[in-house]
């Protein structure tokens, strides 16, 4: 691509008006109703080493979610990053983050709704740090422990934080009264299903190079998590 | 903090090779025809991640990087709040 040929870089989230007003405000309420709890008990275990790492993962997911990748017929997907915070920062400070990636995208890129803000950072962020983490929990016992399902387990929550993401902006558009389940959701799983496979590849690659470079990241978020 | 490095590099290197297609959520808001419902923003700081006086790519990645600094500045005084309240109760 020619340096001056123009990016066109499209909006990544849901703008003001996908969702009436008073479903937007619903969506609001729960979604400072984890923050409440995300702050509290952040404040309880943040460990003062951990704080640059909130922060380059913060950069890091914003940089990702610009990074919209190819997947069928004209469409494209990017990161989205729940999963990925959560498995390296625990899920009330991985909650923290995606707040404050999705709320720096809307403040100042006008990406993504004042009003749909509450939405978009519980479909985009709670939905990963705190389903897919539960989910990634789950696998991780299953495989036996999180040093060998480490990967594995987070390539699978990713994609199904991505599958019930969409499920949620589904039922929420449903809601809404501008478009019903039947039709939505079928349309939002089967594209969101392939955007979560770039979802499980981009959370497992990160991972996994973070586990060779830095593996003593994962000590202190346990460390934390168990306070 | 050479992770904040790998979030330029991604800006740098991977930004501009983005596809411009509509992501999910827009592809289904176009092909179900609800992305008319989009209202215009309030207010406009650096709309569609271009700054102004520069073109292209170039535009983009100025954008990205600021979105870079800012979303990291965040998140640390954030953080350090919270560290430095809950070590000051232990």
């Amino acid at each position: 691509m020619p340096l001056g040929a123009s990016i066109g870089m499209q909006p990544l989230h849901a703008p003001d008006g996908f969702l009436t007003v008073p479903v937007a405000l619903g969506m609001w309420v729960a979604t400072i109703a984890v923050l409440v709890i995300a702050v509290r008990r952040t404040n309880r275990t943040l460990d003062e080493r951990s704080v640059p790492l909130l922060g380059v993962m913060a950069a890091f997911i914003f940089a990702a979610q610009m990074f919209n990748f190819a997947v069928i017929g004209g469409t494209s997907g990017h990161l989205l990053g729940g999963v990925l915070a959560a498995v390296l920062l625990g899920p009330w400070a991985g909650t923290l983050v995606m707040a404050c990636v999705v709320a720096v995208q809307a403040l100042l890129f006008q990406d993504g709704g004042l009003l749909v803000m509450g939405a978009n950072i519980f479909n985009m962020g709670v939905i990963g740090t705190l389903g897919g983490f539960a989910l990634y929990r789950v696998l991780v016992s299953l495989l036996g422990s999180e040093r060998r399902g480490r990967i594995p387990a987070a390539a699978m929550a990713a994609w199904v934080a991505v599958v019930a993401g969409a499920a949620a902006m589904a039922v929420q558009l449903a809601v809404s009264g501008f478009i019903a389940l039947e039709v939505t959701l079928p349309v939002m799983l089967g594209v969101h299903a392939l955007i979560g496979i770039g979802e499980a590849i981009i959370t497992a690659a990160a991972i996994g190079f973070i586990a060779v470079t830095r593996a003593d990241l994962f000590e202190l978020r346990d460390a934390q998590t168990a306070a | 903090m050479a992770g904040l490095g790998v979030a330029a590099l991604v800006v740098i290197v991977l930004v501009p090779l983005a596809s411009g297609d509509p992501d999910g959520l827009n592809r289904v808001a176009i092909d179900l025809g609800f992305i008319d419902r989009e209202q215009d923003p309030p207010f406009e700081i650096i709309p569609g991640y271009e700054v102004p006086f520069l073109d292209g790519s170039a535009s983009t990645i100025a954008a990205g990087l600021i979105g870079v600094v800012i979303v990291f500045a965040l998140v640390m005084v954030i953080g350090r709040l919270l560290a430095r309240r809950n070590r000051r109760e232990g």
